[in-house]
């Protein structure tokens, strides 16, 4: 006590160089943060600009709105604004539930040996590579040689291009999400379920309640704020849809679902050299996501009383 | 009334069967695939049996420089790169460890902001650039040296700390640099695994930023090289293979650079295993 309460009397300088070994090392991480987050913050700048690399950012001639108004009116808005909405909404669908549910079923296992072999199986897909994953969907589902269209050409029926296609892209990408996250998303739940007194489960027995009854009124209610705060986190990222993920899968065929903001800054900027541009493509996106993240955080705060940042 | 707890839920009823069998089920979806490669990898045709064994698939892609290259950087970069990017993120973790320090909260703030609002991709492109890491390794491990998650959780650790440890050594006339490589960081060793671990995959696994920031192939790590192998269908030997060879090849040598971009991550598991479950359960004790 007497140790804080003593430096708050000492003039800040004395302060300061008291806390000089702290400062020092934390210099290299603050110059990382400054050179390489808030530089590209300041850089944005350029969404304004005609920005070409030769001229530099004090060069180049400012714009005004003129890439604001040109990505709005073009159309190309919102189609990339739906694509990364659906393809968001339906993954939060799907990998947002699985892992709960899994974890509920997880936490009924009584044999210790078989809870332990599944879970270091289920783990195992969330620590490969998107390329991995994605490479490993590629020679599953080949026209030629892919098992499944094997497999359906041996029993008489038509193979089916999930790769190339567009009614299977959005699917598929969210299955391999599914795939990838499930088993890691239960973790949490995993947690939050083992801090239940099990007394309460005792009592139910007792009352005469069965396995879903306690499920429905013991176990669910106890892991509810867990999966609000879990919700609201994901809330905040609806428009990350996985860059490598949309690069690895998407293909001529299915680009007219698969394209989404990342994809697209990806294409225009490095590859176009459209640079300003896709700045201000990917400007709106971060501004967009800002929001999202402290809505989602006031929602946090008003349904968990816990704020997340 | 344990007992009949224990008498109660003894039986394997129909539930049980369900939720047994879904656990089952997923696990071994989740395997599966993996099966598929080992096996297809060391088949002439594709599938879940290995038929007509063969290692050519192995035999082609050592052969060629190609793949030894890109194995070297990725050993190179996940090696040095987790030990450099550890090093960073536990010294300013550290750093901001101490409430009393002057102007702790706002670098603490300043480093929370960059979670919630980027630059974006073109923007640090051109930083990336513009700091000479272009075609450089160290293009992959600079521009996420330290990752704010991982700092913030780091930064809670140290705080956690005993203060009588670090006070008796000070009283002693101990530097505070020497009190945080001599005392604090041993102290932290599970903790620096588990970030250590985190950061390892990550680095392994890196594709978005060697696709950026590097465009020649004799710098790529593995896992662009194998995207190029798996989409690209051909372009793994220097000189083109004989037709029709290749496709009866080519499948065999997809799979065995899929399962050598994974071993490195297997051999990790039962580590990442046994420190994951911690580290997570760190990070939901929230700062």
């Amino acid at each position: 006590m007497a140790r804080t309460a003593a430096p708050a009397v000492k003039p800040l300088h004395k302060r300061m160089w008291k806390a000089r070994w702290f400062y020092l090392l934390m210099f290299p991480g603050i110059v990382y943060f400054i050179i390489y987050k808030y530089v590209p913050m300041f850089g944005l700048a350029m969404a304004f600009q005609e920005y070409s690399p030769s001229a530099g950012f004090l060069g180049s001639p400012w714009v005004g709105l003129k890439h604001f108004r040109q990505f709005f009116s073009y159309g190309s808005f919102e189609k990339l604004f739906f694509n990364t909405l659906i393809i968001s909404l339906q993954s939060l669908l799907w990998s947002f539930p699985a892992p709960i549910l899994l974890a509920l079923f997880l936490n009924e296992v009584r044999h210790n040996a078989y809870k332990r072999i599944t879970q270091t199986v289920m783990y195992l897909p969330h620590f490969l590579s998107t390329v991995v994953v994605c490479s490993i969907a590629y020679q599953l589902f080949s026209v030629d040689t892919g098992i499944l269209n094997v497999f359906l050409k041996a029993i008489g029926l038509e193979s089916v291009n999930i790769l190339m296609n567009e009614a299977a892209y959005r699917p598929l990408f969210v299955g391999l999400g599914v795939w990838q996250g499930t088993g890691w998303g239960t973790i949490i739940y995993l947690a939050a379920l083992s801090n239940i007194d099990t007394q309460m489960y005792e009592a139910a027995m007792l009352e005469g309640a069965g396995r879903w009854k306690q499920m429905w009124y013991i176990t669910i209610p106890s892991i509810l704020p867990i999966i609000m705060t879990t919700l609201v986190l994901r809330l905040g990222d609806l428009l990350d849809v996985g860059l490598e993920k949309t690069l690895l899968l998407s293909n001529a065929a299915n680009r007219n679902v698969s394209e989404v903001f990342d994809s697209y800054v990806y294409q225009r900027g490095v590859l176009n050299g459209k640079y300003s541009f896709s700045a201000a493509v990917g400007m709106f996106k971060s501004v967009v996501g800002l929001i999202l993240v402290v809505t989602a955080n006031w929602l946090s705060k008003k349904f968990t009383d816990e704020a997340i940042y | 009334m344990q007992a009949v707890f224990h008498k109660r839920r003894a039986r394997f009823s129909i539930g049980d069967v369900v939720i047994y069998g879904v656990i089952g089920l997923f696990s071994l979806a989740c395997l599966l695939p993996f099966w598929y490669v080992v096996a297809s990898s060391l088949s002439v045709r594709p599938g879940f049996l290995i038929s007509d064994f063969t290692l050519d698939g192995y035999r082609y892609i050592f052969s060629t420089s190609t793949l030894g290259r890109s194995l070297i950087n990725s050993f190179y970069i996940t090696i040095v790169g987790t030990l450099v990017k550890l090093f960073f993120t536990s010294m300013m973790a550290y750093g901001l460890s101490e409430e009393w320090v002057p102007g702790r909260r706002l670098i603490l703030n300043m480093v929370i902001f960059t979670m919630l609002f980027s630059g974006g991709m073109i923007p640090t492109y051109f930083v990336v650039k513009g700091t000479g890491l272009m075609n450089s390794l160290w293009s992959l491990v600079i521009p996420g040296l330290i990752s704010p998650f991982n700092l913030i959780i780091m930064k809670n650790f140290y705080q956690n700390i005993p203060s009588e440890i670090k006070e008796s050594a000070r009283v002693d006339g101990c530097p505070e640099l020497t009190l945080l490589f001599r005392i604090v960081m041993p102290l932290s060793t599970a903790t620096l695994a588990t970030f250590g671990l985190f950061y390892a995959v990550g680095l392994w696994n890196t594709y978005m930023s060697a696709l950026l920031y590097i465009p020649e192939s004799n710098k790529w790590p593995i896992q662009v090289l194998l995207r190029q192998i798996v989409y690209v269908s051909s372009s793994i030997g220097d000189e083109a293979a004989v037709e029709g060879e290749v496709a009866l090849l080519a499948t065999n040598i997809k799979m065995a650079v899929i399962l050598v971009a994974t071993i490195p991550i297997v051999c990790l598991y039962p580590f990442l295993q046994k420190h994951f479950a911690k580290g997570i359960m760190v990070g939901a004790v929230k700062g």
